[in-house]
C-alpha cells in the first residue's frame, strides 16, 4: 500500500541524501570525461582550512618600525607566507578573511583555504541570530494582536498572511524595487518623510546593508506565517484559564506571564526550530535580489552550494557545503531540542 | 461573609434576552443553588456575579455596594470552575498561591494561607505535584484551595462535580457542604443536579428561561412547588401530571375529575383556575400506592416495573391511556398486564393551571 509513496520518498529524498554525503568524498563535477575518484576528506579540509599567522612590521637598521606616510607601520606582504614559503607549508593557498593589530607590535591575520565559504557561514549564522528571535517576537505580537473578537478581524488576518502566500521570489522582485538605490519606494518615502534631507541609498548595493535589508524583507515575508502557528498556540489555552486569572486579579503583563506563555511553550520550540532551519535554507532572496554580492556581504551557504554544484559544475564541492549545512542544523536542532526538554 | 443582592437584573446577547429580569436575595453564611435544565441561565447569571459577563440592566450589590462595574478581583469573590481551570504547568502549591503571588503578598503569610487551606482540604500531601499527576478529585480540590485562600466574601460555584464520575461526586459533594459548615461564607453554587441542589442548599432558585420559577428552602420546593416546572424538576422520578376537568370551587378547594378518576378535592391555592375548565393534577410517584383493582382513585393496567431492591418503580396505563409512575418503598413483583388501583392522599397531590411550556421543557 504504502509502497508508492515510500519508492517517491526514497528516490527524491533520502537517495540524494547519502548521495550527497558519498559525493562530498570524491571529486565528482557535473560533467567531465575523468572518472570520478575518491580523495577522502579534501573536498572538507578544502571548506573549514584556516590558519593564524602574526606578522610583525617591518624594521629599518635600527630595529625602529618603518612608518608609512600617515603614521602605520608597514608590514611585509601577506604573500610572502602563503606562497612558496617553506616555513609556513600548512598556510600555503590560504588567503586573509580577516586581521587585527595588537598595538604597534604585530598583525594577526585569520586565514581561511575558502574566504567566500566562511563569509557565507558568517552570513548564514548572523542571519539566523538575527532573525530567528526578531521575527518569533513579531510574530507572537502580531497573533496576540489579532486573537481578540473585534469586528473585522479576519480582514487583518488575511492582511497579514497575504505576504506568505505569495511566491518568495515575486517578492524578493518587488523588493528590489523597493530597495532600488535611484528611485526606489523606500528612498523615496524616507525622502518625503524628511523632507528631502534623506538623499536616498543604495540598499542592496552597499555591503554595509545589503544583508539587513534582506533580512528586514525576509522577516516581513514569513512573518504571518509564523503569526498563525502562534494564533493556533493561542486557542488551545482554555479560557476559563484566563476567566481565573482575571478572577484573582492578574493584570494583562501577569496574564501573559502565568497563563499565556506556559500555554504556548511547545508552540515556542515547534516555531523556534521551524524558523530556524527556515534560516538556514535562505537562498532564493539572494539569488533573486543580489547574487551574494556585494563584495560576498550576502553569501549564504545555501547559495553557495548552488552555485559551487551548478554554476561552477562542481557537484563534489556542492555536495560538500550541504553536508556542513545538514550538520550545523542538526547540531542546533538538537541543542534547542535539549535546552527546551520538558523538564520532570 | 456577606450578603448579595440581584435586582432585576438584565443579560442580553445582542438581541437574544438570556436572563430576563431576576430578583434575589442571599442572606450572609447563606447556601444557596441555582438549578435549571441546559440553557436557563443559572452559569450566566453566576458569571454576571462575578462579574466576568456584563450585566446589562439592574443592580447587582454585595454587602450593600453596588458592583456592577467593578472588576472581579474587585468584588470579594472566588470561583471554582467546571473544568477546574487550574494551571497546568504550576504545582499544586504554586496554584493555591497563584492570587497571593500575583498580588505580592509577603512569603510567610502566603505560605500560612496556602497551609491552611492545604490543611482544610487535606491535601497536605500533594502540595509539590503537577496537576497532570492529580485525579479529576484532586484537581477540583485544588481550584477550591485557591479559592479559599482568596478568603472572599462569596464563594461561586460552576458546577463543580459535573466532571466527577458519580462516586466522587458524592464526596466532594459532602465536602462542600462540610466546608460551608466550617467556613460560614456565602456560598452561590451552579448545578442542574437536583440531589445536589436538595442536599447542599439552604435556599434553591429554580430558573428556567432567565427566568426564576421559585426561590425557597429544598423542602418549600419539593413539597410545595409555586409552578408544573418547579413540581415536575424535583424529585425523581419526576411528579405525575394528570390533566383533569375542574368540576367545582370552593374559598380554598376545588373538585377535579377526568375519565380514569373520581372527583376528588384538593387546594387549588388560588391559582388561575375555572370551573369548568382544564387543570393539572400532580402527585408525586412515592405518594401513589398499590390498591385492589376495585379501590383507589385510579386505575389501569401495570404496563412496566423496574425493581431497584428498596424501591419499586411500576408504570401504570391507566384506563383513559395516560401512563402515570408510583414509586413503592419496597419490592414488589407486580406481573405487566395486571389490573391495579391506586389511592392517593388529596393533601399530597397539587393542583396547577396548565401551561404546556413548562411541562415540556422539564429535563
Amino acid at each position: 500500500m504504502a509502497l508508492p509513496g515510500f519508492g517517491l520518498i526514497a528516490i527524491f529524498i533520502i537517495l540524494p541524501f547519502f548521495f550527497a554525503i558519498a559525493l562530498s568524498f570524491t571529486n565528482q563535477r557535473l560533467i567531465s570525461p575523468n572518472p570520478t575518484q575518491f580523495i577522502g576528506m579534501a573536498n572538507y579540509s578544502r571548506l573549514l582550512g584556516v590558519g593564524v599567522t602574526t606578522i610583525q612590521p617591518e624594521r629599518d637598521d635600527e630595529g625602529e618600525i618603518i612608518r608609512n606616510a600617515a603614521g602605520a607601520p608597514e608590514y611585509p606582504r601577506l604573500r610572502t607566507i602563503i606562497r612558496g614559503n617553506p616555513d609556513f607549508a600548512n598556510l600555503a593557498g590560504m588567503r586573509e578573511w580577516f586581521s587585527w593589530e595588537r598595538s604597534d607590535e604585530a598583525r594577526t591575520i585569520v586565514l581561511a583555504r575558502d574566504v567566500v565559504f566562511m563569509k557565507a557561514l558568517v552570513n548564514t549564522l548572523l542571519f539566523v541570530i538575527i532573525v530567528a528571535p526578531v521575527q518569533a517576537t513579531l510574530a507572537l505580537g502580531l497573533a496576540l494582536l489579532i486573537n481578540q473578537r473585534l469586528r473585522g478581524i479576519s480582514f487583518y488576518r488575511a492582511v497579514y498572511f497575504m505576504p506568505v502566500v505569495v511566491s518568495i521570489v515575486v517578492v524578493s522582485l518587488l523588493w528590489r524595487f523597493i530597495y532600488d538605490g535611484n528611485n526606489g519606494l523606500l528612498n523615496n518615502m524616507l525622502s518625503a518623510l524628511t523632507f528631502g534631507w534623506f538623499e536616498g541609498h543604495d540598499w542592496l548595493g552597499d555591503p554595509s546593508t545589503a544583508l539587513g535589508a534582506i533580512m528586514v524583507m525576509s522577516i516581513w515575508q514569513a512573518v504571518g506565517f509564523h503569526m498563525v502557528i502562534w494564533l493556533s498556540g493561542l486557542q488551545t489555552i482554555s479560557p476559563t484559564l484566563y476567566e481565573a486569572a482575571a478572577i484573582e486579579g492578574a493584570s494583562k503583563a501577569q496574564t501573559f506571564r502565568y497563563v499565556t506563555w506556559p500555554g504556548l511553550r511547545n508552540t515556542a520550540v515547534l516555531i523556534l526550530i521551524v524558523i530556524t532551519m527556515q534560516a538556514f535554507a535562505l537562498f532564493a532572496q539572494i539569488d533573486v535580489m543580489t547574487n551574494g554580492g556585494p563584495r560576498d556581504s550576502t553569501q549564504t551557504i545555501v547559495f553557495q552550494a548552488v552555485e559551487r554544484g551548478y554554476g561552477r559544475q562542481d557537484i563534489s564541492g556542492g555536495s560538500t557545503i550541504s553536508v556542513l549545512l545538514f550538520l550545523l542544523v542538526l547540531t542546533i536542532s538538537l541543542i534547542q531540542g535539549f535546552l527546551t526538554r520538558e523538564k520532570t | 461573609m456577606a450578603q448579595v443582592s440581584l435586582r432585576n437584573v438584565r443579560k442580553s446577547f445582542g438581541a437574544v434576552d438570556v436572563i430576563k429580569g431576576v430578583d434575589i436575595d442571599i442572606a450572609d453564611g447563606e447556601f444557596v443553588v441555582f438549578v435549571g435544565p441546559s440553557g436557563c441561565g443559572k452559569s450566566t447569571l453566576l458569571r454576571m456575579i462575578a462579574g466576568l459577563e456584563d450585566i446589562t440592566d439592574g443592580d447587582l450589590e454585595i454587602d450593600g455596594v453596588r458592583m456592577n462595574d467593578r472588576q472581579p478581583k474587585d468584588r470579594g469573590i472566588a470561583m471554582v470552575f467546571q473544568t477546574y481551570a487550574i494551571f497546568p504547568h504550576m504545582t499544586v502549591r504554586e496554584n493555591v498561591a497563584f492570587g497571593l503571588t500575583i498580588n505580592k503578598t509577603p512569603k510567610a503569610e502566603a505560605a500560612a494561607k496556602v497551609a491552611e487551606a492545604a490543611r482544610i482540604l487535606q491535601m497536605e500531601h500533594l502540595m509539590d505535584r503537577k496537576p497532570s499527576q492529580l485525579s479529576g478529585g484532586q484537581r477540583q480540590r485544588v481550584a477550591i484551595g485557591r479559592a479559599i485562600v482568596r478568603d472572599p466574601k462569596v464563594f461561586l460555584f460552576d458546577e463543580p462535580l459535573s466532571n466527577l464520575d458519580a462516586a466522587l461526586r458524592m464526596d466532594m459533594r459532602m465536602e462542600i457542604g462540610k466546608l460551608h459548615q466550617s467556613l460560614g461564607a456565602s456560598m452561590i453554587y451552579v448545578t442542574h443536579d437536583q440531589v445536589e441542589a436538595m442536599t447542599l442548599a439552604d435556599k434553591i432558585v429554580v430558573l428556567k428561561d432567565g427566568l426564576v420559577m421559585q426561590v425557597g428552602t429544598p423542602m418549600d420546593l419539593y413539597h410545595a412547588p409555586d409552578n408544573l416546572f418547579v413540581a415536575g424538576f424535583l424529585g425523581a422520578p419526576s411528579m405525575n401530571f394528570i390533566d383533569v376537568k375542574l368540576t367545582e370551587m370552593e374559598s380554598e378547594l376545588a373538585t377535579v375529575e377526568n375519565a380514569a378518576m373520581q372527583p376528588i378535592k384538593v387546594a387549588h391555592k388560588g391559582r388561575a383556575l375555572s370551573v369548568g375548565g382544564r387543570g393539572v393534577l400532580g402527585i408525586r410517584p412515592q405518594y401513589l400506592h398499590p390498591v385492589a383493582p376495585s379501590e383507589g382513585m385510579l386505575h389501569g393496567k401495570v404496563a412496566l416495573t423496574e425493581r431497584l431492591g428498596a424501591e419499586t418503580v411500576v408504570e401504570v396505563m391507566l384506563k383513559d391511556g395516560e401512563k402515570v409512575i408510583a414509586a413503592l418503598a419496597e419490592d414488589r413483583i407486580l406481573a405487566p398486564g395486571t389490573e391495579i388501583g391506586l389511592r392517593f392522599d388529596a393533601a399530597q397531590a397539587h393542583l396547577f393551571a396548565d401551561d404546556a411550556t413548562q411541562r415540556k421543557a422539564v429535563h
